[in-house]
């Protein structure tokens, strides 16, 4: 039997795994996406519709976010319009990579290699950061008043009572709006560092702005693959029926468990997705099944690991439970 | 297999931007109906309580 033109097992494994992922994006507001083209190149999905569908789910599950959003006034607007633009027209410059190297036969080989060092990247700073102090924040904040220095004109007041340059704010979407079309990735993970730590944003209205921004964005990036058939929609559509559930799961969470708490799991997972992208295409150039499948456990493994930390971690705290074996190991 | 196949490129991306979209907003409705409806026993239950 098949719905959609997918098995039941696969159903069952793009809801599960939807789940998984929501819950991660419900709780650290981002991550979400960042495991889904990966885990579709992971399963024999062309490249450019793995990309395609990523961008897709990115769309579904952060209008979800928006929506949940919208009421509590933490989004600036202009912030929003000139990030959009600056990523639209990156988004579309790096679509053309994707096709241009797909057209040269080495799409699969140069997305995998950019996921696995970027994976790796921003897995080792959440990694730094969780094994460090508050001295970071010193840091981050005379980066953003050396960005808000910069006098390039027009300048621009956010909310906040925030002064930044808007070429500056252009170009920064700019560069996140290539990686998000080349690598399929919402953009979120490097969006929201950047507002907050380059140019200074109050963190809660960085979170809003980014939601919105990745929405739009979004909805650009399916609909630029979408015109040359590469969205996958029944993928979409199962990932979507579990996230929208799981990020319910992980928001309810946020309310009851520290994110610094469980910090090195997302890292930890990070990594593991960047050792799966190298491993996978290693066993493929190579032919060891071993190292495909090694690859694949990898990346849905280090997704429930994390999810489960995250649900376990806050049934501890209703229970008040913080010296169970299982309670230690989430919340440590 | 949705039936827009044969629709021009734009015509068949705004179809599948409009699907993702119209399901987001039913499973936005429908899981908050859910929350709101169960949540609170779920989370007791879960409480130990």
């Amino acid at each position: 039997m098949a719905i959609l033109g997918l098995s039941l097992t696969m159903v069952a494994v793009f809801v599960g795994f939807g789940l998984l992922i929501g819950t991660l994006f419900g709780f650290f507001g981002m991550g979400g996406s960042f495991l889904v083209t990966p885990a579709l190149l992971v399963m024999g999905y062309p490249s450019t519709v793995a990309v395609g569908s990523g961008l897709a789910f990115v769309f579904g599950t952060s209008v979800i976010g928006a929506l949940r959003h919208r009421d509590h006034g933490q989004v600036d607007y202009k912030l929003a319009a000139i990030m959009t633009i600056a990523m639209t027209l990156g988004i579309e410059g790096g679509k053309s990579v994707v096709f241009f190297l797909e057209a040269t036969g080495m799409a699969d080989l140069i997305i995998n290699v950019s996921y696995v060092g970027l994976l790796a990247a921003v897995g080792l700073l959440t990694l730094r950061d969780a094994w460090s102090d508050d001295d970071d924040t010193e840091t981050s904040s005379d980066l953003a008043d050396r960005v808000q220095s910069i006098h390039i004109p027009p300048m621009v007041t956010l909310r906040g009572g925030v002064r930044v340059s808007g070429t500056i704010i252009f170009a920064v979407g700019l560069v996140i709006g290539v990686l998000s079309g080349f690598l399929g990735v919402g953009g979120g993970f490097l969006l929201m560092p950047a507002m907050m730590y380059g140019l200074g944003v109050p963190a809660a209205i960085a979170v809003g702005t980014d939601i919105l921004q990745i929405t739009i964005s979004g909805a650009f990036g399916a609909f630029t693959y979408a015109q040359s058939g590469s969205v996958a929609l029944p993928v979409v559509a199962f990932l979507l029926l579990g996230s929208a559930l799981g990020a319910r799961i992980g928001a309810g969470a946020t309310n009851l468990v520290d994110e610094d708490e469980i910090k090195g799991y997302f890292a930890a997972m990070l990594l593991a997705g960047s050792v799966a992208v190298a491993s996978n295409k290693l066993g493929t150039v190579y032919g060891i099944d071993l190292l495909n499948t090694l690859s694949t456990v990898l990346i849905f493994g280090a997704a429930l690991l994390v999810s489960s930390a995250v649900v376990l971690a806050a049934i501890c705290r209703l229970r008040n439970d913080r010296t169970g074996t299982w309670c230690q190991l989430t919340t440590s | 297999m949705f039936g827009f196949e044969n629709l021009s490129g734009s015509a068949q991306a705004i179809a599948t931007v409009g699907i993702v979209l119209a399901e987001a907003f039913a499973l936005y409705l429908a899981y908050g109906l859910l929350s709101n409806t169960v949540g609170a026993t779920v989370v007791d239950a879960l409480g130990g309580n």
